[in-house]
Order: structure tokens, then C-alpha cells, then sequence
């Protein structure tokens, strides 16, 4: 009798805290719609954008299984952003929309795209550090409230380990290879590490919408629980590797069971988010153009299809 | 699957069936390169995946091909040896496939050549005496007969589509066509295979070849060209000045840090 008397709000909160998917005809409100259409547009653009970083070595992959490999991984985030635009979709946002909002800068993608790739370990170092606080990110994401969005992270997920299997197995081919190789890992390690720290956004104590996307389980840890884990994780790989991670704070801390590291330079975080970081031009510049100069190309499919249409009605 | 022993040769056969394969991997690597630069750069996000699918399936019958020249060789050379380690002269694929990508319409009319001959071609292979290279043609030719949908069907869209479309692919066979004729000119290597067997009677694929090419143009609406002065060339090392800078780029981290392993 008293579910009768609660509210949609509440009915919606229910089912959420009875962690019961929420499908695109359910009725939700309209915060939870927009949240969940900045994050995964933003999480779409993601993918797009990040094809640029590794695309930018596909020419020059040292042998041809790498170049197959690599060619393959960087296709896979194309098919991603399209599985990720989809479920946007189904929440009422039009594809051209979002583009819209990537290209004015309204939008935003992962700041880590905004870092160059300066030699091919750093091939190794997107995969192992990159995809590996991608996939701490969007694990959780695969039980998040929203079916399309948990679905579509599903199989995200899946390419995204073996993402990082291959980013790792470059590293250690490097690691376990010449002199020169070694210290080429080394030196990418040295610039990613950080970078890849700031992967799981600003602070807790920063975060101002963490607390309502748990709340409505759209997000299932928090930014410090996941770097956290990130590092328990990424120290001793570096170890096995035989790398140094460029922070002299990392320490094991058997009272909390973790690492124990320094503090990320926000400063640096928050000017790459303004657009201040060396590539945010570029990249941005990249996918405006593409899309720019391929404007014919989609005008000429259209009206291509509205000849067809119209002959097929007329005979 | 039963497979069919490797085809013996004659030593003399032997040689020039190494180079006619090689000549098939560069083709396929050079074109697959070009493709691949494609890369996050497509006009729309299903074009870009439907580019790199298909570099991705050049390079793996380029792949397949130096592997198996590698083998006819028997010098110890691996796929990766020959694919960079040797210079431009050295480089035997056809001009067409070095040309730069332009704009997605000249991407589009090369691969519409490309995948005309190679469908074709292939066909042909998959029945032929050596057991190796058929394996592979049978392999590629389902991929080949995809690549030539997509682009007969992007040539007919662009040729029928916008008055900006069709200026475009206008121009783009305007500056291309020029190099479809190497496809099918045999060079010495391949009249000597072809004499042999070995390599398909390209003039006995020209009729298919020609009538594909009429069907899409008419669709398309697109006048065939006629009467074009053929470059060639490629097929012997003599190749256009785009392919130095191509091969700059592939080749640049074995040739900076040789003999290392990646």
C-alpha cells in the first residue's frame, strides 16, 4: 500500500538502491539524465580523441605485427565511441549534438589525450598506465544503474584489458630487450606516471558531484579509492618490470595495506582541463578538421540516399 | 582442414616466384600504410572503422605474403627484413598504391582501382598450381570482394551525390587513372610466371575488369576515361617521389635502432 503513496522520485531511488537497471523508456529524473549524458558523451568523446595519441605511431610501429596490433587496438576505440555515442542516444541526445559540443569545447574528454606520444614505449605506457586507470574507472561502470551505458561497458571492458595486456607485454619486450630500450621505457614511464594519477579526477574533498552519482550508482567508488588502487596495483608491475616510478614518496604502508605516494600537481591538472595542456589544441584541432573536411562526404551519402529514395517511389 | 603440400619449383622459377610474391606484399603493405593513416581522421566514425578494417586486412595478406617470400628465398629473412630493410628501388608495388590519400574521394578512386584488379586477381590465384599462394588468395579474396562493395558503392555515392561529390571524384579519376593501367601490364617477372602458369593471363581478366568498372560508372553517372596515357614503373623500383617519404616513416625505428627486437 505504501509504495503507492511514494513519489516517482522515490520510486526511482528504490529501484536503484534495489540495484534494478534502469532501461531508456523508465521513467528518471531529468539530473540523472543530463548526468548521465555529460559522462558517457564525455566518456564517447573519449575514445574518439584518444585514438589521435597511439593513430600518431601507426605509421612508424617497429615491426608488422606491432603496426597490426596497434592498428587494431586504436579500430577498437573507434568501435567503442560508437557503442558509447549509442547509449547516449537512447537517453535523447542526437550524435551531431554531442560532436557539436566536443568541437565548441563545451564538452569535455580525458585530459591524458592532451599529453603527447614522443617515442614508441610510450605505445607500451598508454596501454599498461592508461588503459589500466581505464579500466579501474569503467569496471564498475559494467553494474552501473543504466542498462545501455552498463551494457556497451561490458564489452568496452573486455577490449580494454587486452588493451592493456598488449601495453604491458610492449614495456616489458622493452624491459627485457637492448640498453636503449630500457631506458626508452623508463624515460615514458617517467612522463606518464603522473598523468595518469590525475585519470581519476580532482580529490574527494573536490569532487562536488561524486556524492550524488553514488547516490544514484552511476559511479561506485570514489576518485581516492580508485587512484589508490591504481597504485597498489601499478607498483609492483613496475617492479616486475624493473622500472622506477618517478615518485621518491611511493612506500609500502602495512597499516592502511597500500602504497603510501605524493601529491598530483593539481595546478597542472586543472590548467591541462582549460585547454592549457601541449596538445589540447591539436587534438581538438585534429577532430574538428576531420570532421570539417568530411562534411562533403556525409552531405554526398545523403543526398545519394534521398535520389535512391526518390526513384524508388517513382517507379 | 587438409593442407596441400607446398608446390616444388625449379630453382629459376623459384627466384622469380620470391620476387612476384614480394612484389604482392609490397602492394598490399604500401596501400595498407596509406589506409592506416586514415586513422582517426575519417569523415565519420563508421568510415574511419570501415578504413582501418580494411588496412588491417592488407596488412595481413601483406603479412602473409612475406612470409612466404621469406620461405622462397630461404636467406634467413624475416617478414619484418624485408619489409624494412630494403629502400626504395628496392620496393616493387605498383604507383598507384604510393599515392598519397588526398581527400577521401582520391582514397576512394584508388582503392576502386585497386580493388577491381585485386579482387580479380585474386580470384584467379586461389585456383592456381602453387598451393601457398592460392591458400592465401582463397584467405583474402572474401575480404577482397567486401573492399570492392565498399568502394564501388562510395564511387557511385560520390559520382551521384553532390555537385561538390562529383567535381571531386571527377578530379580525383582524372588524377589517378593514370596508374590503373601498371595493374595489369605484366612485367618481366610475370610474363616468365605467367608463361609458366603461375600468375594469371591479367589481358583474359580485362573483360570482367572493364564491365565492373562500366557498371559502378554508370551508377555513378561518371564518364569511364578514355584514351589515358598509363604510367608505370612501381612493379620494377621506379617509383613516384612519394614513396621515399612513406618508407621514411615505416622503416624509421628499425633503421634508427637496428637489430633490436620489438
Amino acid at each position: 500500500m505504501e509504495t503507492l503513496e511514494l513519489t516517482q522520485e522515490e520510486q526511482f531511488q528504490a529501484r536503484i538502491d534495489a540495484d534494478i537497471r534502469i532501461e531508456p523508456k523508465d521513467w528518471m529524473p531529468d539530473a540523472y539524465r543530463k548526468t548521465l549524458i555529460r559522462q558517457i558523451s564525455q566518456h564517447a568523446h573519449s575514445e574518439l580523441v584518444g585514438m589521435l595519441p597511439e593513430g600518431n605511431w601507426i605509421t612508424r610501429a617497429p615491426s608488422l605485427k606491432r603496426k597490426s596490433i596497434l592498428l587494431a587496438k586504436v579500430q577498437d576505440e573507434a568501435g567503442h565511441g560508437l557503442y558509447l555515442y549509442s547509449a547516449a542516444e537512447t537517453l535523447g541526445a542526437s550524435r551531431d549534438q554531442m560532436l557539436a559540443d566536443l568541437h565548441s569545447g563545451k564538452a569535455k574528454y580525458s585530459s591524458i589525450f592532451n599529453y603527447p606520444t614522443l617515442s614508441w614505449a610510450d605505445m607500451g605506457c598508454v596501454g599498461w598506465l592508461v588503459d589500466g586507470a581505464a579500466i579501474l574507472n569503467q569496471v564498475p561502470l559494467c553494474r552501473t544503474s543504466y542498462g545501455p551505458y552498463a551494457r556497451a561497458m561490458v564489452r568496452v571492458c573486455k577490449e580494454e584489458s587486452f588493451h592493456q595486456r598488449q601495453g604491458f607485454e610492449i614495456m616489458q619486450t622493452l624491459c627485457e630487450g637492448a640498453p636503449v630500450q630500457k631506458e626508452m621505457a623508463q624515460e615514458a614511464l617517467n612522463r606518464w606516471w603522473w598523468p595518469t594519477l590525475m585519470m581519476f579526477g580532482p580529490k574527494d574533498a573536490d569532487s562536488p558531484n561524486t556524492a550524488q552519482s553514488m547516490n544514484w550508482r552511476i559511479k561506485r567508488f570514489t576518485n581516492d579509492e580508485l587512484r589508490q588502487k591504481f597504485v597498489d596495483m601499478m607498483v609492483p608491475q613496475a617492479e616486475f618490470l624493473g622500472l622506477t616510478v618517478p615518485d621518491p614518496a611511493v612506500k609500502w604502508n602495512a597499516d592502511k595495506n597500500g602504497y603510501d605516494f605524493g601529491d598530483v600537481d593539481w595546478e597542472e591538472f586543472w590548467n591541462v582541463v582549460k585547454g592549457n595542456g601541449l596538445c589540447n589544441q591539436e587534438r581538438l584541432g585534429a577532430r574538428v578538421k576531420a570532421h570539417e573536411e568530411g562534411a562533403w562526404v556525409r552531405e554526398a551519402a545523403l543526398a545519394h540516399a534521398a535520389k535512391r529514395k526518390q526513384r524508388a517511389s517513382e517507379v | 582442414m587438409q593442407v596441400a603440400p607446398p608446390t616444388t619449383h625449379t630453382p629459376e622459377t623459384q627466384t622469380q616466384l620470391f620476387r612476384y610474391v614480394l612484389q604482392l606484399a609490397d602492394t598490399s603493405l604500401i596501400l595498407a600504410h596509406r589506409l592506416s593513416e586514415w586513422c582517426g581522421h575519417g569523415p565519420i566514425l563508421e568510415q574511419d572503422l570501415a578504413l582501418a578494417n580494411i588496412a588491417l586486412d592488407f596488412l595481413g595478406e601483406a603479412r602473409s605474403y612475406y612470409q612466404y617470400a621469406a620461405e622462397l628465398e630461404g636467406q634467413g629473412r624475416t617478414e619484418d627484413d624485408l619489409a624494412y630493410l630494403r629502400s626504395a628501388v628496392e620496393y616493387r608495388n605498383p604507383l598507384l598504391v604510393e599515392q598519397p590519400n588526398g581527400d577521401f574521394a582520391a582514397t576512394i578512386v584508388r582503392q576502386f582501382i585497386y580493388d577491381t584488379f585485386h579482387y580479380h586477381l585474386l580470384q584467379q590465384l586461389q585456383a592456381g598450381p602453387d598451393t601457398q599462394l592460392a591458400a592465401i588468395a582463397e584467405k583474402s579474396v572474401k575480404e577482397a570482394a567486401y573492399h570492392l562493395k565498399w568502394s564501388s558503392e562510395w564511387i557511385i555515392r560520390l559520382g551521384d551525390g553532390t555537385e561538390e561529390s562529383r567535381r571531386r571524384v571527377e578530379q580525383a579519376i582524372a588524377s589517378l587513372w593514370r596508374y590503373a593501367g601498371e595493374l595489369t601490364t605484366p612485367n618481366a617477372t610475370e610474363k616468365e610466371l605467367q608463361a609458366a602458369g603461375l600468375v594469371p593471363d591479367y589481358a583474359a581478366m580485362l573483360p570482367q575488369m572493364e564491365a565492373h568498372v562500366a557498371r559502378v560508372f554508370e551508377e555513378a553517372t561518371l564518364p569511364v576515361p578514355q584514351g589515358v596515357f598509363m604510367q608505370k614503373g612501381g612493379k620494377d623500383g621506379r617509383h613516384t617521389e612519394h614513396l621515399g617519404y612513406l618508407l621514411t616513416e615505416l622503416q624509421y625505428m628499425q633503421r634508427t635502432y637496428p637489430g633490436l627486437t620489438w
